[in-house]
């Protein structure tokens, strides 16, 4: 009997604190709204998201007190894009919300579901160059929330400078350089496949170069024209990647390595070169924030030096649904404008290290960006970038990442990985009911 | 002499080998969760360089002002509430189902197997508790967590109702009791280890859950302890550091009730179980 | 008057009403949008393609394999061990509380924690696990990078996590049964080999049906722990259907992965439904 009079009496204050506290509904951050417009935002629930976002949010309602915005938080990754998804679909979105520009922004049926920003003062100071990934057909729906990022090789120019090499400008002195690198007992090509993501870089890093090939070459792949096991530039990034495997130029703990390990045998120049997105520069200055300035970024090298050039990631989009209204789209409105305004940068900028150039006219990086930011806006500045293959066309396979994994542990080799990745490029262009497949 | 023998050796030998097998990945996550960032991104069983424990327990408990409180709020009253109605509705449906054999037997049984196999349809569910007015709150939130476990909690429960002899319930109905009265008086008290089985496993799945939370009840006032995690996750930078630290504050207090719980499944043992 | 019966239909009806609308509406929906090409924001009837296209996944054969040894494997382990030490935490040994708490604990702990924890101690060259046995001058494999292995790896960390509850089912079972029916068996003379065969395995059976239906569903759908763990890698080498039809619906293709449910809800209950059957066809009643 005792014992289940401890059972009873615990739910009891279970169940009392509970509806007691029931209410609280939030602790810490019960300003006084009255008469302000009060709006939604959704942003990812990390730390640097939230902080970006809170440091945005700060600026902005100092400069328009009549508007508060209450920043919410969704899990990052595909988790999140799902959540977006069905809030969109069930009108129950935030009043604003971030979310992926060029392809991802067209999987959200942006016309049917977004507020449509065409001729208004937010998207004035928009990058020419951005307002494509967040359009459909003439009708604009977004601005840029943080700064473009890079796909290439972070690399170790201490070590560089040692063994007196220079950045190599096509896939032949990348090879020689590597082997150079391999013979001083340093791991040429970090590969960390205990993140999978991190093993497409070779493909879709390389898609610069493959667009200098063959410049009509996105536009044929989404029409179901042109297939990468078939175009020799575009399955030249499989080959890379089964080049490095096979040559032994890999970290020997590339199978189950992370990024965090990845940086740290970068930085520490046990490694050398790094194919990456530069999106994680956060992750370098948390896991070797004294040698952040010996790491330096280059576009991956096609089969041309003359054409050598940057593959570019678009930042996100911020965009209101269809659903918010009233004085709440004005407030909304407002508040996209002021984060593509060169104020809306500048707290950016503060609030955390720029990975790439804004996309926002009239904003300039500021002087003590990292080395690999530097050297990411030269190319932007000598104009010798493209757009990746994910902001020109709504064709991407979600098993890229599992096949490139194979190619570059030997598992498969590359035609074949090719081949296949095309198969699942046609299962998800059906699935998405595109033209011509 | 044999009594002691096994009371010390076998105790000593699942010692022993506990401590190699659990322990050690205990030990992973606690000193992970007392490094500092650094060295928690060096994914290592290692002793802490530094000790953080305070530092990081504050940062967790402070970030995204004091989110994980509410979600402690939050996952303990969906808990409560969710487990109390569950243990009742799913013990009544399994008491007929076991003994009552009609032709809705072979149909019940049919459905409660499906809602273990068939995973739910997010958008579909959404779209029936919009129409019910259900949507993003406690009260659907509650619902949808008892549709869930009800499979689970019937079987259980049907599976245990077998060894409660059927004398009992005639005895009980000569005496006059009516179904309710035989229900709650005289065989669900008979069920004390199974349900207290039930009330700690379907806690820890609710107590738990992060997906149906999201999905059905988005917004931060009604965040769960699992969510929480996602505060130190992302792509570019995760601090292991303090997604560990998380974990161990959202692991506690589960396992405090359930050694409180525990000891109802054995009490049973020594007060001379079930009399038949 | 009608006598009426002491087990009322009225019963089922709260949880039947929940049930329904809340469970059994949206999934006779989504079995609608199975047979549809479905954006979340469109859907377009297009008959049978998505079941077409299921079947054609190149790694569809590999993913049913798998499922069915993840399944087999864990399954048998659960029950195994956690009537073993069902037995074990239910006698008179020291340290009994202590081991109560620390089997059931991995129960608790998030399936991220469990995974990233298991990988750390894993990894080939930095493990703990391969450290240990370098001790003994083995050289330990690739647990989780090696394609034959990583999937039985996952499998062995699932035990791990999954055995506590096995074992809370068992120790219920054990103590339900009767005191009575152990005396008997000691007044018999009965070693304690003999009276866990005729007392204990027999009449500890609705633990026994209960572990094994519920861990063989499981092990059939679940993906979770090899989701954080391999994300189905090397490749594809340790991916499961249930962690295929989740790439597709991280991809955005609700249609197919609907359809991918159906499929696998048919072979789950293809094995599930004969089974419970004969493990009810075994239960004892007292």
């Amino acid at each position: 009997m005792r014992g289940r009079r401890t059972v009873v009496s615990a739910l009891t204050i279970l169940a009392i604190t509970s509806v007691t506290a029931c209410s609280a509904g939030s602790l810490g951050s019960s300003e006084d709204t009255d008469g302000a417009t009060k709006i939604t935002m959704l942003t990812d629930a990390d730390e640097g998201s939230q902080s970006d976002a809170k440091a945005m949010v700060a600026a902005f309602q100092k400069a328009n007190p009549g508007v508060v915005v209450d920043v919410q938080a969704k899990p990052s990754g595909t988790d999140g894009d799902n959540l977006i998804k069905t809030r969109l679909q069930t009108g129950t979105m935030t009043d604003v919300f971030t979310y992926g520009s060029g392809s991802l922004f067209q999987q959200i049926a942006p016309a049917n579901n977004l507020a449509a920003l065409t001729g208004d003062a937010a998207v004035a100071k928009v990058d020419e160059a951005y307002l494509p990934q967040v359009s459909v057909g003439s009708d604009v729906y977004g601005v840029p929330w943080g700064n473009a990022f890079a796909g290439g090789v972070m690399y170790n120019k201490k070590v560089f400078e040692q063994l007196n090499l220079q950045v190599p400008k096509s896939w032949s002195e990348f090879l020689a350089t590597a082997d150079k690198i391999k013979a001083a007992k340093i791991a040429p090509v970090i590969q960390t496949y205990g993140e999978t993501w991190t093993s497409q870089l070779f493909v879709l890093g390389d898609f610069h170069n493959v667009a200098a090939a063959a410049p009509q070459w996105a536009a044929d792949y989404t029409a179901n024209k042109a297939k990468y096991a078939t175009t020799p530039a575009a399955l030249a990034g499989f080959e890379h990647l089964q080049e490095v495997h096979d040559k032994g130029l890999m970290n020997s703990d590339f199978a189950s390595a992370k990024v965090p390990d990845g940086l740290r045998l970068l930085a520490s120049g046990k490694g050398a070169m790094y194919p990456i997105l530069s999106g994680v520069l956060p992750q370098l200055e948390q896991v070797a924030p004294d040698n952040v300035d010996d790491i330096g970024f280059f576009a991956l090298p096609g089969p041309d030096a003359a054409t050598n050039g940057l593959t570019a990631w678009f930042p996100n989009g911020v965009y209101i649904p269809k659903s918010t209204s009233g004085p709440k789209l004005e407030a909304a409105k407002k508040f996209l404008g002021f984060v593509a305004s060169p104020a809306g940068c500048e707290v950016m900028a503060a609030s955390n290290k720029p990975t790439g150039p804004f996309m926002v006219q009239g904003c300039s990086l500021p002087a003590d960006v990292p080395q690999v930011t530097k050297d990411i806006q030269t190319y932007f500045d000598e104009k010798k970038q493209s757009p990746a293959l994910e902001f020109l066309s709504p064709v991407k396979g979600p098993n890229l990442e599992q096949l490139c994994v194979e190619v570059g542990s030997g598992i498969s080799k590359a035609d074949k990985a090719a081949a296949l990745y095309d198969q699942d490029v046609k299962k998800q262009a059906q699935q998405l009911g595109l033209e011509g497949w | 002499m044999n009594r002691a023998l096994t009371r010390w050796g076998l105790g000593g030998l699942a010692i022993l080998s506990s401590i190699v097998v659990f322990l050690v990945p205990f030990a992973f996550i606690v000193t992970t969760a007392v490094m500092d960032s650094r060295q928690a991104g060096e994914f290592t069983l290692a002793w802490p360089r530094q000790f953080q424990f305070v530092e990081n327990l504050t940062t967790v408990l402070q970030t995204r002002d004091y989110l994980l409180v509410i979600a402690f709020i939050n996952s303990t009253v969906l808990t409560v509430v969710s487990v109390t109605a569950l243990v009742i509705l799913g013990a009544m449906v399994a008491f007929v189902l076991q003994r009552r054999k009609s032709r809705l037997t072979g149909l019940a049984n049919f459905l409660v197997l499906t809602g273990l196999i068939m995973p739910p349809a997010v958008v579909p569910t959404i779209w029936v508790m919009q129409k019910l007015g259900l949507f993003g709150g406690m009260p659907g939130l509650i619902l949808i967590e008892i549709t869930y476990g009800l499979s689970f909690t019937v079987l259980l429960f049907r599976a245990f109702l077998a060894t409660v002899p059927r004398e009992l319930d005639e005895a009980a109905i000569i005496d006059g009791a009516g179904p309710l009265r035989l229900f709650f008086r005289v065989v669900l008290p008979l069920l004390r280890p199974v349900t207290v089985t039930i009330i700690v496993v379907q806690s820890v799945n609710i107590f738990n859950d992060f997906t149906n939370p999201l999905y059905f009840a988005p917004g931060d006032q009604n965040a769960t302890v699992q969510l929480t995690l996602f505060n130190f996750q992302s792509q570019n930078l995760t601090s292991y550091n303090l997604l560990f630290m998380d974990i161990l504050l959202i692991t506690i207090p589960p396992l405090i009730m359930y050694l409180l719980f525990n000891r109802q499944i054995v009490a049973g043992m020594t007060s001379g179980a079930v009399k038949g | 008057m009608k006598r009426l019966s002491p087990y009322p239909n009225w019963f089922y009806l709260p949880g039947a009403i929940i049930y329904a609308v809340l469970f059994l509406v949206p999934t006779l929906l989504s079995f609608y949008f199975s047979l549809t090409r479905w954006t979340i924001f469109d859907s377009e009837f297009i008959g049978l393609d998505n079941f077409v296209q299921f079947f054609s996944e190149p790694a569809l054969v590999k993913g049913f394999v798998n499922t069915f040894i993840y399944a087999v494997v864990t399954s048998g382990a659960k029950v195994v061990l956690g009537m073993a030490l069902g037995l074990l935490l239910t006698s008179q040994i020291v340290g009994r509380g202590y081991l109560r708490a620390v089997v059931f604990f991995p129960v608790l702990v998030s399936t991220v924690g469990v995974g990233l924890t298991f990988q750390v101690l894993m990894n080939p060259e930095r493990g703990a696990i391969n450290a240990a046995l370098g001790l003994f001058g083995f050289d330990g494999p690739g647990w989780l990078t090696d394609p034959s292995l990583a999937l039985l790896s996952v499998a062995l960390v699932d035990v791990w996590k999954g055995v506590g509850l096995a074992t809370v089912i068992y120790m219920a079972g054990i103590v339900s049964i009767p005191a009575e029916y152990r005396e008997a068996a000691k007044m018999d003379g009965a070693g304690p080999w003999a009276a866990f065969r005729k007392v204990i395995l027999p009449l500890s059976w609705p633990a026994t049906s209960t572990v094994v239906t519920l861990s063989l569903i499981g092990g059939l759908r679940s993906f979770d722990l090899i989701w954080a763990m391999t994300k189905g890698g090397p490749g594809f080498t340790s991916d499961v259907i249930a962690s295929v039809i989740y790439k597709q619906y991280q991809a955005g293709f609700y249609g197919l992965s609907t359809a991918g449910n159906v499929v696998l809800f048919v072979a789950v209950t293809a094995v599930v439904v004969p089974l419970t059957r004969f493990l009810a066809s075994k239960e004892v009643n007292a």
